[in-house]
């Protein structure tokens, strides 16, 4: 492999890389590169360990001028760390790529005609398809959405799907994240620090280009814009700096060109509209791209001592004067029981069998599943139907006898609140571990999902990785890194 | 289209970043003017506290006045909110929260620079290494700077980083002038001409406005026409009516000015009507707080008509 390569002063000796019993995303069991990752694998090994020291050197400081951190809320005056970046990119070919792009297009259809379908009719109940159950006493549905309609009827305008492969190497979907994903400022910035780092790489591969993002979400929410103007006026929404996204919404407000705005610079009028504060007076607001949760939205409407949001925000979203994004409401769907019906969803409302498989996953209110989940709790995973960030689950392999126990103890209390699925062969990829040496390590995918007029997919989405030896845990606030995601077109250089 | 609180936030960049600069200048040029003095003038580091209108909090908190103990009060102290590090700090958090309107490489620059001053700063308490570690922060700066002159459109987020920036220089002249005549009149009596020189030779130096100064005023340096240069000159950028007027160009430019640009005629006016600038000991000291207070006056109506939401 490492061709004539020294060992002692060569770049990653693929020889002594030990993949396990999972499936690995660059090498094969026999010890061979996987066909889309050929030529990062052999460039990698060839490189001389001095210069793949001094790239992964180069990469940190890029990391840190670049000021890309993500915020951690018990770090007190420390709030910014940077978020590890994994040299290594993780490749997948554009062939598997564009089948996985249709399956979630796919899906966050069927979503958003399921949330639709939720505040108005309700027929996806009625037929029996789904129980109603699962919205009566769901943490987010929202009476004050009920008969509204969204411009396009979207709810879910920007929607993180988690995709896991599992040890067939196939994609299967883990969870989609309708209120407020984050993490695609990262897939934008890992792209600019492996274009400084690895350049030579971008001659050799054709590495299909990200950077079309923020002109796809900027038309989507044009799109969307109640006002039909030549400019509608769109803003970002940010809790502000102590928020763990901060950097991204500011991110993102810059690559649009849109104004990025705290809840303190909203104010609306008497006629139901939204306006901002300049300093040549108020402005009209057309779109707002809230990156506020729901309740923190508008403390006339939910949490009345909530200095986030913006006062009046609901009445002009109902009276139709300015667009929500996503729509307040639409988290109903982002709800991990929920979850396990999307198949059905998809079946119900577009006729079509669903191109990506979700995890096998066990309703712990069906009597039946509930026995099973209580019997095989040390083989399964237990998470919250309703919590994010990988908060309040547990990994039954890696847990105590008394996680167990307590988990038992809180599945029968709260069934509803509950489900469980089998512990993934979650997926690994190499990981610079020291000068000249990779370890497998387990990743998760979160591609962006847009839906306006038009449906997009980001190419490929942000790679996370558990940096820590064997662990299945991904999330930056938990000892997570990321790696930059290349989808590689067939057919060499560009 | 402007949101009120980006104009507060880009206008106390500037002044932040400003600050940065103009401390590192000081504790430089007051280094170098120690080197030059007489042992047993008894001039103290003290001096440097009050050129950086922080001699309350000093006084509060330190009674030994050695260079040491100075010295790390002005650089590293983050207690103390005049501090290099704590200017720094407030740089980066501001256009932390406005990098969507300032030129990108902006946010960059300023994040390689806090990274290199907190892990340089032992450099700066060191007398040995001082020199060049305030060299590089005084280059940065001025990096900055350039990059926000050659890139950034003259748009209102220009006009109010010019503003403030503008008002910090002037705010910055008229202390180092402060602390100028308070080192002249503790010297005066003593008939120590040579020490004068080196003195007003360094306020000067500070505002690096030693040539300018020359080439304009055509005489040997001396305080008063020291001070009338940095007071009265139409064309220094650091001159404080130089000054004052770069910010009427940009007020002119923004919406409701009407009240700003009266407060800065004013302040134009009291300024190039002069004083006399001999009395170190009494008038010209009284004569520098009462353009303080015009400048506190100025920065006032800024904030009422920009930055207040109505």
């Amino acid at each position: 492999m490492t061709k004539g390569a020294d060992k002692e002063s060569g770049g990653i000796d693929w020889s002594q890389y030990q993949g396990g019993d999972f499936f690995d995303e660059m090498i094969t069991p026999k010890g061979g590169a996987r066909r889309a990752s050929q030529r990062v694998v052999k460039h990698l090994g060839q490189l001389s360990r001095e210069e793949l020291e001094s790239r992964r050197v180069a990469a940190e400081s890029t990391v840190r001028d670049m000021g890309v951190s993500f915020t951690v809320y018990s770090d007190g005056e420390n709030i910014d760390r940077t978020w590890p970046f994994d040299l290594i990119p993780r490749v997948i070919s554009a062939k598997e790529w564009e089948q996985t792009a249709n399956g979630l297009k796919q899906r966050v259809r069927a979503l958003n005609l399921f949330i639709n379908d939720v505040y108005h009719e309700q027929k996806i109940f009625k037929d029996g398809v789904v129980p109603e159950y699962l919205i009566k006493d769901s943490k987010n549905f929202r009476p004050e959405c009920v008969g509204i309609t969204p411009p396009k009827g979207v709810w879910a305008h920007i929607c993180g799907c988690d995709l896991v492969r599992d040890a067939d190497g196939k994609f299967y979907v883990l969870e989609d994240n309708l209120r407020v994903p984050s993490g695609v400022a990262y897939m934008l910035e890992n792209r600019e620090i492996s274009k400084r780092v690895l350049p030579e790489l971008f001659e050799t591969n054709n590495i299909l280009p990200v950077d079309d993002y923020p002109a796809k979400l900027f038309n989507m929410l044009a799109s969307v814009s109640p006002r039909k103007v030549r400019q509608p006026e769109i803003v970002i929404l940010t809790p502000g700096i102590y928020n763990s996204a901060y950097f991204e919404h500011a991110y993102l407000a810059q690559q649009l060109g849109v104004e990025l705005v705290e809840g303190s610079d909203l104010f609306v009028d008497k006629d139901d509209c939204v306006y901002m504060k300049t300093i040549s007076g108020l402005e009209r607001v057309d779109v707002v791209y809230r990156r506020i949760d729901d309740l923190f939205l508008d403390p006339e409407a939910f949490h009345p001592d909530s200095i986030l949001g913006v006062p009046g925000i609901m009445r002009a979203w109902q009276a139709g004067n300015v667009a929500l994004v996503n729509a307040p409401g639409a988290g109903v769907a982002d709800d991990k029981v929920v979850y396990a019906y999307v198949p059905k969803m998809i079946e119900y409302y577009l006729g079509e069998k669903a191109i990506l498989p979700n995890v096998e996953t066990y309703l712990c209110d069906d009597p039946e599943q509930l026995k099973y989940v209580v019997e095989n709790i040390e083989k399964l995973v237990v998470k919250p139907a309703n919590e994010s960030g990988g908060y309040g689950m547990m990994v039954g392999p890696h847990a105590t006898k008394k996680d167990h126990e307590e988990f038992r103890k809180l599945v029968q209390e709260n069934p509803r609140n509950y489900i469980a699925q089998p512990t993934l062969m979650l997926s690994t990829a190499p990981v610079i571990t020291g000068p000249g040496e990779a370890e497998p390590r387990h990743l998760d995918l979160r591609p962006f999902v847009l839906q306006g007029t038009d449906l997009a997919v980001t190419t490929g989405g942000l790679t996370r990785v558990a940096l820590k030896k064997g662990s299945l845990v991904v999330n930056s606030s938990q000892g997570g890194g990321s790696k930059d995601t290349w989808i590689v077109a067939e057919g060499g250089a560009k | 289209m402007m949101l009120s609180r980006v104009a507060e936030r880009v206008y106390w960049f500037a002044r932040y970043l400003e600050r940065v600069e103009s401390m590192a200048r000081l504790i430089q040029v007051y280094t170098g003017l120690l080197f030059d003095l007489p042992r047993d003038t008894g001039i103290s580091w003290h001096n440097l506290v009050i050129a950086s209108g922080s001699h309350g909090e000093y006084n509060r908190r330190f009674s030994v006045q050695d260079e040491k103990r100075v010295v790390k009060f002005l650089l590293e102290d983050l207690s103390n909110p005049s501090s290099l590090a704590s200017s720094l700090r407030m740089v980066r958090e501001n256009i932390r929260t406005t990098r969507d309107i300032v030129p990108q490489e902006s946010w960059e620059l300023v994040n390689e620079f806090q990274i290199f001053v907190s892990e340089n700063i032992a450099q700066g308490l060191n007398r040995r290494y001082r020199h060049e570690f305030l060299e590089e922060i005084i280059k940065t700066c001025q990096q900055i700077n350039g990059l926000i002159a050659d890139t950034m459109r003259r748009d209102a987020a220009w006009h109010f980083l010019n503003m403030g920036r503008s008002l910090e220089r002037a705010d910055m002249t008229i202390r180092i002038l402060e602390a100028g005549a308070s080192m002249s009149s503790d010297f005066i009596e003593n008939d120590t001409n040579h020490v004068l020189d080196a003195v007003w030779g360094s306020v000067l130096g500070t505002l690096n406005a030693t040539m300018p100064f020359r080439r304009t005023m055509k005489v040997a340096i001396k305080g008063d026409d020291a001070a009338r240069f940095l007071l009265e000159d139409t064309l220094f950028p650091r001159a404080v009516t130089c000054g004052l007027l770069r910010m009427q160009d940009s007020a002119k430019q923004l919406p409701s000015s009407e009240k700003v640009m009266s407060c800065l005629n004013d302040f134009v006016k009291t300024v190039t009507s002069g004083s006399d600038y001999t009395d170190v000991s009494v008038g010209f000291p009284a004569y520098l707080t009462e353009l303080e207070k015009n400048s506190i006056v100025i920065h006032k109506a800024i904030q009422d008509t920009w930055f207040q939401p109505t």
